[in-house]
């Protein structure tokens, strides 16, 4: 079946389609990485957002088994790729990238110049478009929505036998920040981004408010606990989402990137010192005002942006950067045993 | 760090297997990035046709051999702080370690910038590497290393059959192989301890998925993994000889992280500052894995890379060397992000190896662990069929995609050998094998090579077949082909119409190629870059066309056999003087090997096919003013018709007066016009008219084809059976020209005549003479500037009948004249409207840009150029690789078989040509020689040369006629045996035994005749290659074994003079 991309301004690109066969909008975004397409399809940040591959050739090993995935299922609402590979060839491969969109009921068009897409996007900002397969579809403002609501646990999960315990604010949290976490010997509570821990007199040794779709703003509840939690004076990690939230529980303010950062190749600086990283990004925003009591901690080594903040006495901090990766690099894995250190 | 004020930096010498180009890329980058940070620069590099030889680049160049006894002399002279080894290959690296262990570099107080010399020296040792790897944990295949053949005993129980042996401090893998029993395991064993002094042998990962990394690190341990790269081929064959894809394709993200985090664990273990390579086996079944080889310094593979991604390695390693931190340097592709990022690529690269194994007779087409290709090419596109049919065309061995006849012919049977082993040719008999409908299971099976790629395989021999099915094209269907990768050529062969049919076709439908960017960045940051490709698989253009003010400069193509890294230096001058015409250029070539293709070196560089297809298509968006096809060799020189014919401009002489040059019969025609002498000659397209013409002027004869590049099927024959067999070969070659046979004269002297000249007046020229006497393809000769023995009168003849010539052929540009010369008369060979092999060579001889000139005369304003007689003479010899083809036979001929070139300046040219001799790697470290003097004329004339290797003190051993001779006239040699005597001690046993330094071996015959290689297994053939398999210079011809016994004499084996470039030569 043949497709089209229709821009908000109208514009169009033509396609064919090798998933299931329905129309589709949300935000368009792109992703410069060229490999982990299954970890990136279920991310659950790219909730509402339609993902254009800038590496052309996708499906080439096929789909890995669901312990592999970042969530339960695909959270993208459709995909855009330069060249579909329905012949994939890997030992793990479970079933071919078509039959799981197919499967999980998302579109996906091969449109050939999808640089001239990353450009479009590029130049004018994340846009409102439609994936237009077998009928016209209104435009969806995923940003109007609360994605975080529509990403993040219902009820509350245990997982891990460790002595410690983390309490991990779900805004859409990816598993392999829970891996990296239990990897650690710890134990999770996960709970609903709208939890009222004090309200339930939650115990734990740590948080981490985890990475997810959207505007933070949007997330106010999660801000609120956020604040509270401060007061603790106990350990916190933000991670991506989970930054933004941790700075604007602490007064700091947060801004639209005019070029958003988005792939597995984003060199962030350690403030103060000589080390620089190679990290995973998936953002529009970045903390514009530091936090009082905060001080930078990672920047983009490209435009300079904020990357990260820590406090200067307590033990708060948060990046923008994922660092349990996947897809990516490991390079900032220590990370995870920076903040498990402060427990 | 203190700050670093002069360096030295040591050059790979001489282009030969598994060391070419890529060395000239890195190290001319290294000096760009010093020179950016005020660090002064010494090169020593006997390589005169590199770029980083130039004036512009090095502020001082030694044309001097890389061994300490050199180096030791320049860093006396130089008092350099600091030296770099990273950017000349395995020569600079081997040398390096020398340097200091022999205390040189402490004595002088030379620090080795960047990686620790201990480092380099762990990751040099086999077993000390091994047990390093163990201990940081990183996983490697069951191994041992041996110093003596004594101590392979167990090795099928230790290890397992089958096995890999490698051999430690080699060049891209030389005598490495995988032997599958005890008696493969003692031959290849024993043959590797010739050249090392231990191997390794492990276990040998059957059908393993080879991948590498590049990996840069700064002092302060930041690393980047710059790309990564995967085989097509499965383990077992060498990186250098396999397809290569980038990025990888069948990794998922997991294992892709795991053997990059891997690598720069390793990388962090051994401290490196700069550049490194790491090489990976993963088992395709499951995610085990084992690390290979590493490489720490810039390689064949960084190169690649560097191309590939857009990433300049070198540029980054030289200034990590200097101690910059990696977050400090700028991405010279965007200017607006940095080099510590990891290049996002939005398309496919594909690299296919170059080789030339139909150049040497007796070679055996076979690749595997160690390196015989002489070049590649690189090809980018938006998916893998686009990429690698365009890869395929960019060879230039006639293929035009994947596809094709080739194998149309063979047995199933036949096909699948030439699949199970791997060979030069198997990617076609692949697809051959896919097309019949032999299933991709068992091709896997047979082959290793990964099914995603046997898929997309598939796709192409499908395409195809739909398009020979339906043979109708329309919008979609024909868009859909060249989204494919199908040239238009393919596409009217497989519809029975031609390439313009397809083209025109094509542009009524307005297919036409996209012309995009590599940016390092995948388009996420708006780019400057003049970095370009195109495709089909895209529907945009990243730039707008340079119209009028833009020049285009059609590059050599892959390192080949007769064409090489000259040719690069003339595109990369043409495009710098371009600029001073207020002119942009806009460079055209895919050999990743080339700094023609460096960012900086052209305001526009397309990596693309050299194809008429191509060309057009560039020039149908630019509007360029015109092209430039003078200066790439032989490859663009062939497109003069096609691109004249489609109204392409070609600045310089016309079309119409290149075909009159290229064109045999019309060039003796005009050679006849003008009363210039040429060997009697005529062509044929029959053998009877043939045979009855060579009886007439009498043997030998010399044969070739029409268009001759690097005497490509040329021969000469001796008698009517010689005759007879080669003419079949040539026919077969090339249908649409006839066969020309000339009168081969001997014993005739060969002088080279450059020149340029405008509107048909020569404005520049110099003369230079040959060593070896005519029949020695003037690639594999040793070449002389200024002419020394040329008799006046002789080169009075030469300039007259050139300037007759030039005029006549109304040539503006570069040009070269090869004459012969007998007793005083002149003949011409050959006249090549388009700069020669000696370009650089004779510019760096005189001072005078050739090639600058030459850009000059495109425009109408080049200036008549004097050159006065030089007070010293510059010498170039060729650079043999015979060593690397296994059953190749080390002789010289008229076909050239020589990989590359060095030259040295010299007080005389005896001082020169020592010089350069030892430049390729000759030691004379024994007084002893070998001499098997074939016939009573070179046992005659070689005389003299024993006398003076006698007062020498050399210890002369000769076979039984060479015995006798020597005998008679007053010496004492000691005899040894031809093998088929049977008696020991035989000749192979001398040379094996190593108590001699040189071998001189000439035979009464040329070796052309010889018709079936396989059976013919001479005395001659058994000496010449037992010496060089083990490393004993050998010399095969009179001339130059006679002017080295000379040169020997008069410098006392070694009290040659050491001064740089600039103390000879002031470049104008």
């Amino acid at each position: 079946m043949n497709g089209k991309l229709i821009f908000k301004d109208k514009t169009e690109f033509f396609g064919s389609s090798f998933g299931f066969d329905s129309s589709a909008a949300g935000e368009i975004v792109f992703t410069t990485g060229m490999m982990g397409y299954p970890e990136s399809l279920t991310d659950p940040s790219y909730k509402g957002q339609i993902l254009v591959m800038t590496y052309p050739l996708v499906g080439n090993y096929g789909v890995c088994d669901k312990k592999y995935w970042e969530s339960g299922k695909i959270q993208v609402s459709g995909l855009i790729v330069s060249d579909y590979i329905d012949t994939p060839s890997h030992f793990g491969s479970q079933m071919t990238l078509a039959e799981w969109l197919k499967k999980e009921k998302i579109p996906a068009l091969v449109i050939k110049d999808t640089r001239k897409i990353t450009q479009k996007i590029r130049d004018e900002g994340n846009s409102l478009v439609k994936m237009v397969l077998n009928q016209d579809i209104d435009f969806v403002d995923p940003n109007k929505i609360n994605l975080v609501a529509e990403v993040s646990t219902s009820k509350i999960i245990e997982e891990g036998k460790g002595k410690k315990k983390i309490l991990l604010i779900d805004c859409g949290v990816k598993e392999n920040i829970k891996r990296e976490l239990l990897k650690r010997n710890l134990s999770l509570t996960i709970v609903p981004w709208n939890f009222d821990i004090f309200k339930n007199k939650m115990e734990f040794d740590g948080m981490v408010i985890s990475s997810g779709p959207g505007d933070p703003k949007m997330a106010e509840k999660t801000v609120d606990t956020v604040k509270k939690a401060m007061g603790l004076k106990k350990p916190i990690l933000g991670i991506c989402l989970g930054n933004q939230i941790l700075a604007l529980a602490a007064g700091g303010d947060t801004y639209k990137l005019k070029l958003g950062h988005r792939g597995q190749n984003q060199p962030c600086k350690l403030v103060g010192g000589q080390r620089c990283f190679m990290t995973t990004q998936n953002h529009g925003f970045a903390i514009g005002k530091i936090p009082k009591g905060f001080k930078p901690w990672f920047v983009n080594a490209n435009d300079e942006t904020n990357e990260g903040i820590i406090h200067e006495k307590l033990p708060f901090m948060s990046v923008q950067f994922h660092p349990e990766a996947s897809p990516g690099t490991r390079d900032t894995e220590w990370l995870f045993d920076f903040f498990v250190k402060n427990l | 760090m203190k700050k670093i004020k002069k360096v030295i930096i040591l050059g790979s010498g001489a282009l030969k297997i598994g060391e070419a180009g890529e060395f000239d890329y890195s190290g001319s980058q290294a000096i760009k990035a010093l020179k950016e940070e005020g660090v002064k620069t010494v090169l020593v590099n006997p390589n005169i046709a590199t770029i980083q030889t130039s004036e512009f680049l090095a502020d001082k160049v030694y044309f001097l051999p890389v061994n300490t006894h050199f180096v030791e002399e320049v860093i006396k002279k130089e008092k350099p702080e600091g030296i770099l080894l990273s950017f000349g290959g395995q020569t600079a690296l081997n040398c390096g370690i020398d340097l200091h262990k022999e205390g040189i570099l402490k004595k002088y107080g030379v620090e080795v910038l960047g990686t620790p010399i201990s480092a380099i020296i762990l990751s040099e040792d086999r077993s000390k590497f091994a047990k390093h790897l163990k201990k940081i944990g990183e996983p490697i295949p069951a191994s041992m290393t041996v110093k003596s053949v004594k101590e392979i005993k167990n090795i099928g129980k230790t290890i397992g059959f089958p096995v890999m042996v490698r051999a430690a401090y080699t060049l891209g893998g030389q005598k490495s192989g995988v032997a599958y029993d005890d008696k493969e395991l003692n031959k290849i064993v024993s043959e590797a301890l010739v050249f090392a002094p231990q191997v390794l042998i492990e276990k040998y990962l059957y059908h393993y998925k080879e991948l590498e990394y590049e990996i840069v690190r700064d002092k302060d341990d930041n690393c980047v993994a710059v790309c990564n790269m995967e085989n097509f081929d499965p383990m077992g064959v060498h990186t250098g000889e396999s397809i290569v894809v980038a990025p990888s394709q069948t990794l998922t993200n997991a294992e892709h992280q795991m053997l990059r985090q891997s690598a720069i664990n390793i990388v962090r273990s051994l401290g490196i500052v700069g550049e490194c390579n790491v090489q990976f086996a993963l088992n395709p079944k499951n995610q085990e894995y084992y690390v290979i080889e590493l490489n720490a310094r810039l390689s064949r593979s960084s190169a690649l890379a560097s191309k590939a991604t857009g990433y300049p390695l070198a540029y980054v390693a030289a200034k990590l060397i200097l101690g910059k931190n990696i977050t400090q340097i700028q991405n010279q592709v965007t200017k607006i992000t940095q080099s510590c990022f990891e290049p996002a690529l939005d398309y496919i690269v594909v690299k296919i190896p170059r080789w030339d194994l139909n150049k040497f007779k007796g070679a055996i087409d076979k690749i595997d662990s160690s390196m015989k290709s002489v070049g590649e090419v690189m090809a980018i596109g938006r998916n893998f069929e686009e990429t690698i049919q365009k890869a395929t065309r960019m060879l230039e061995s006639g293929a035009s995609g994947v596809t094709g006849e080739k194998f149309a012919k063979l047995s199933e049977q036949e096909l699948l050998e030439r699949i199970s082993d791997a060979n030069t040719t198997r990617l076609f008999a692949i697809t051959e094998a896919i097309s019949r409908g032999i299933p991709i299971d068992m091709i896997y099976e047979l082959s290793g090579v990964d099914k995603w790629f046997l898929f997309r395989l598939k796709n192409i021999t499908e395409t195809e077949k739909e398009l020979r099915k339906n043979k109708k094209l329309n919008k979609d269907s024909l868009t859909r082909y060249k989204q494919t990768g199908l040239s238009d050529k393919r596409i009217g062969h497989l519809i029975d119409q031609n390439e313009l049919f397809v083209r025109d076709l094509r542009k009524k439908y307005n297919i036409v190629p996209a012309i995009l960017q590599i940016d390092t960045l995948a388009g996420e940051f708006p780019a400057q870059t003049n970095y370009l490709y195109t495709t089909y698989n895209a529907s945009h253009y990243d730039v707008k066309p340079l119209g009028k003010e833009g020049v285009m400069v059609l590059g050599s193509g892959p390192y080949r056999i007769g064409s090489s890294v000259e040719f690069d230096w003339s595109c990369v001058n043409t495009a710098l003087a371009l600029n001073d015409h207020q002119k942009k250029s806009i460079i055209v070539n895919c050999n990743p090997e080339t700094v023609s293709t460096d960012y900086d070196i052209s305001q526009r560089l397309y990596f693309e096919e050299l194809t008429f297809e191509r060309i057009a298509d560039i020039f149908d968006f630019e509007k360029s003013l015109g092209t430039v096809i003078s200066v790439g060799g032989q490859t663009p020189n062939n497109l003069a018709e096609s691109i004249d014919n489609y109204g392409i401009p070609i600045l310089g002489t016309k079309a119409k007066d290149i075909d009159r040059a290229e064109d045999r019969n019309k060039f003796s025609g005009l050679l006849d016009e003008l009363r210039v002498k040429q060997p009697e000659w005529d062509s044929f397209s029959d053998l009877k008219s043939a045979l009855k013409f060579a009886n007439k002027v009498g043997y030998p004869v010399l044969v070739r084809p029409s268009y001759v590049l690097s005497g490509n099927a040329m021969s000469v024959s001796y008698n009517d059976n010689d005759l007879r067999d080669l003419l079949n070969k040539c026919s077969d070659i090339n249908k649409t020209h006839p066969v020309t046979i000339s009168k081969f004269i001997s014993d005739a002297k060969e002088i080279e005549f450059d020149g340029v000249a405008e509107n048909g007046e020569i404005k520049v020229f110099a003369i230079s003479e040959h060593i070896e006497n005519a029949g020695v393809h003037s690639g594999d000769a040793s070449i002389i500037y200024p002419a020394v023995t040329m008799y006046l009168h002789t080169e009075k003849q030469i300039i007259d009948v050139s300037v007759k010539m030039v005029k006549a052929l109304n040539i503006t540009g570069p040009f070269n004249v090869q004459f012969l010369a007998k007793e005083n008369n002149i003949f011409v060979i050959e006249l090549n409207i388009r700069a020669s092999r000696t370009f650089p060579f004779i510019s760096k001889a005189t001072g005078i840009n050739f090639i600058k000139t030459a850009v000059d005369s495109f425009f109408g304003v080049s200036k008549k150029s004097e050159i006065e007689y030089p007070n010293q003479v510059l010498v170039k010899v060729p650079q043999f690789s015979f060593s690397r083809l296994k059953g190749a036979d080390p002789v010289l001929r008229v076909e050239m078989a020589s990989t590359g070139e060095v030259a040295c300046f010299g007080e005389d040219a005896e001082d020169a040509y020592l010089k350069a001799v030892f430049s390729t790697g000759v030691k004379i470290d024994k007084k002893a020689v070998l001499l098997s003097l074939g016939g009573a004329t070179n046992k005659e004339r070689f005389l003299e040369s024993v006398w003076r290797l006698k007062n020498l003190g050399f210890k002369i051993y000769a076979t039984k006629g060479t015995y006798l001779y020597l005998k008679e006239n007053g010496f004492k040699p000691k005899l040894v045996y031809k093998v088929h005597e049977d008696k020991k001690p035989s000749v192979v046993d001398i040379i094996e035994s190593k108590k001699i330094s040189m071998v001189i071996n000439l035979s009464e015959k040329r070796i052309d005749s010889v018709k079936n290689y396989k059976d013919y297994i001479t005395d001659g053939y058994l000496i010449r290659r037992a010496t060089v398999d083990n490393n004993i210079p050998l010399f095969t011809d009179l001339g130059s074994a006679k002017f080295f016994v000379r040169a020997l004499e008069k410098y006392n084996s070694g009290n040659v003079t050491t001064k740089a470039w600039s103390e000879y030569v002031k470049m104008k």
